[in-house]
């Protein structure tokens, strides 16, 4: 049985000069939400990209569902998925073109039946004859969203995932991302700067400053600790190397 | 067996066959090319138009010099056929090489390498991408070479399909080459990718043989696989002799240029990694 679905070990990576994630360690253990926070440049992208092989750290290493990554890429890249809003997918094709194209790619045994289950739970049936790049910021999202849970991944990326989206999209999106988590039994690993969204979402949180792990625990454990209101402030504290830490 | 089937594209595939995964994959990104391709005419229309715009040029080029030159006169097919395959060399390398800019200008590489694509099955891809482009191209080039001047590339006979391998593989090296600069420097360096080919032109002898050339560049053209091509091309048609150790030695060529390319664009992609440049790639 794995314990930990993501093992990362003194991981670093440096760009020149710049140390961009500085030695961290931290383990997720299976079936949760866990958020990864920290401001602008604390190293959040930095890790995210390393978990999913786009970056090779500098140092240090990275085991998912048990095996080494470097190693095992394809294969455990194979359970997971990514969805950010930095990213597109081709703006010519239409969306179900695209999600056949990523069916194959992650190697779909019915990529037709898989692509009608998707497109009646996030409610994209009217989209699937239209292109990508003519759909709205909230239906993007949306196809993202399909493209990322193609292969019902075991662990999920998801990199601000309601960034850009009105407050009742933003919404639906949150409710579907905990009722799709719910029932596949998956583990979802967040990066986002809405506290919020974290709060309501991530059973865990990894606070990610200058490169450093500063705080690994849930939510409400910090807000505690900090003896904040909510997750924001606490944020704030820790952004801005306020000690008031009450334990 | 698994059956992949969507608008008229399909694949059967053995399950147990250990290249399903791989097969699947190089597949998956032909399909999304063919998709790209179906979707916009402008783009069949650029793979058509230069290669035929060239050989109607070169064929009326052709129908003056025959009577004036007495070596075009002895093989009046010999310049149609150096632009036909010169066709091939340069459909070959900017065939895979667009395929590859597509994904830089849809910032669609993050999503790609974060799926169990391996970058090996990535070139492959490119390969047949390369080889479908080409193929569409030049075809109606030689019909119109056929009909306007009647002029028939397979009158070359077997050797044809030697040529047109060893002009693509050539191809394909130099656009996996510039690729690789590509991912490392980003669009600034797209401008290669339309160019770097021509450098080789007036060293590949096309339209004139070897013996032309200024001795202190007669090496230089001797380590290109395309002068070996090209100078066998004139040999089947002027001498109607085809020579088969120019065709060795362009494959030896061939089969080192592939390797470079390879090495080149996986060095390339490992430093991309390194640098964090692969997800922040696009326009």
């Amino acid at each position: 049985m794995t314990e930990s679905i993501i093992k990362a070990h003194n991981l670093t990576k440096r760009f020149g000069e710049v140390t961009a994630v500085d030695s961290i360690n931290f383990s997720i253990a299976p079936n949760g939400i866990v958020a990864l926070l920290g401001g602008n440049g604390a190293g959040k992208t930095t890790t995210m990209a390393m978990l999913l092989g786009l970056v090779v750290p500098t140092s240090g290493n990275i085991e998912i569902f048990g095996k080494d990554f470097e190693k095992k890429r394809s294969q455990l890249l194979s359970k997971m998925n990514f969805s950010s809003p930095y990213l597109d997918l081709p703006h010519r094709l239409s969306v179900r073109e695209n999600l056949y194209v990523y069916a194959m790619l992650y190697g779909i045994l019915r990529p037709k039946n898989r692509i009608e289950e998707l497109s009646e739970s996030l409610e994209i049936g009217n989209l699937l004859k239209r292109s990508v790049g003519k759909l709205s910021a909230g239906q993007r999202t949306r196809v993202a969203l399909a493209k990322a849970l193609i292969n019902n991944p075991s662990l999920l990326l998801l990199d601000e995932p309601t960034a850009s989206l009105d407050p009742d999209t933003a919404d639906w999106v949150r409710e579907y991302i905990e009722r799709w988590r719910a029932n596949n039994n998956a583990t979802i690993l967040l990066a986002s700067h809405n506290m919020a969204e974290v709060e309501r979402l991530a059973d865990n949180v990894i606070v990610l400053r200058s490169g450093r792990v500063v705080a690994i625990d849930t939510p409400k454990t910090l807000i505690q600790e900090y003896g904040r209101e909510n997750l924001e402030e606490v944020f704030l504290d820790i952004a801005r190397h306020n000690k008031n830490k009450l334990v | 067996m698994t059956s992949y089937s969507h608008r008229g594209f399909s694949l059967v595939t053995n399950s147990k066959s250990i290249f399903n995964g791989s097969g699947l994959r190089i597949w998956a990104l032909v399909l999304r090319q063919i998709y790209l391709l179906r979707s916009s005419w402008p783009r069949i229309l650029e793979l058509i138009y230069w290669p035929t715009i060239q050989m109607v040029l070169w064929g009326l080029i052709t129908s003056f010099l025959v009577n004036e030159s007495s070596w075009i006169a002895q093989a009046g097919g010999v310049l149609i056929a150096g632009v036909l395959l010169w066709d091939i060399l340069f459909r070959g390398q900017i065939g895979l090489t667009l395929a590859f800019l597509e994904e830089m200008y849809s910032r669609n590489l993050g999503h790609l390498f974060t799926s169990p694509l391996r970058p090996w099955e990535f070139i492959f891809s490119l390969m047949v991408i390369s080889l479908l482009k080409t193929s569409i191209g030049i075809t109606g080039a030689i019909c119109f070479a056929l009909l306007l001047y009647q002029f028939n590339i397979f009158d070359l006979g077997l050797p044809i399909i030697a040529f047109f391998f060893c002009l693509i593989a050539m191809g394909w090296a130099i656009g996996l080459m510039i690729s690789g600069l590509l991912i490392r420097f980003g669009l600034g360096a797209e401008s290669l990718a339309w160019l770097a080919i021509f450098a080789l032109a007036p060293i590949s002898c096309i339209y004139y043989p070897l013996s032309i050339l200024p001795d202190w560049i007669e090496p230089i053209a001797q380590l290109i696989p395309s002068t070996y091509i090209f100078e066998g091309m004139r040999s089947i048609l002027i001498d109607n002799n085809f020579k088969t150790e120019l065709l060795w030695r362009a494959l030896i060529l061939d089969g080192v240029y592939l390797l470079v390319g390879i090495v080149v664009f996986l060095w390339f992609f490992r430093s991309a990694r390194i640098r964090g440049l692969i997800h922040q790639i696009g326009e």
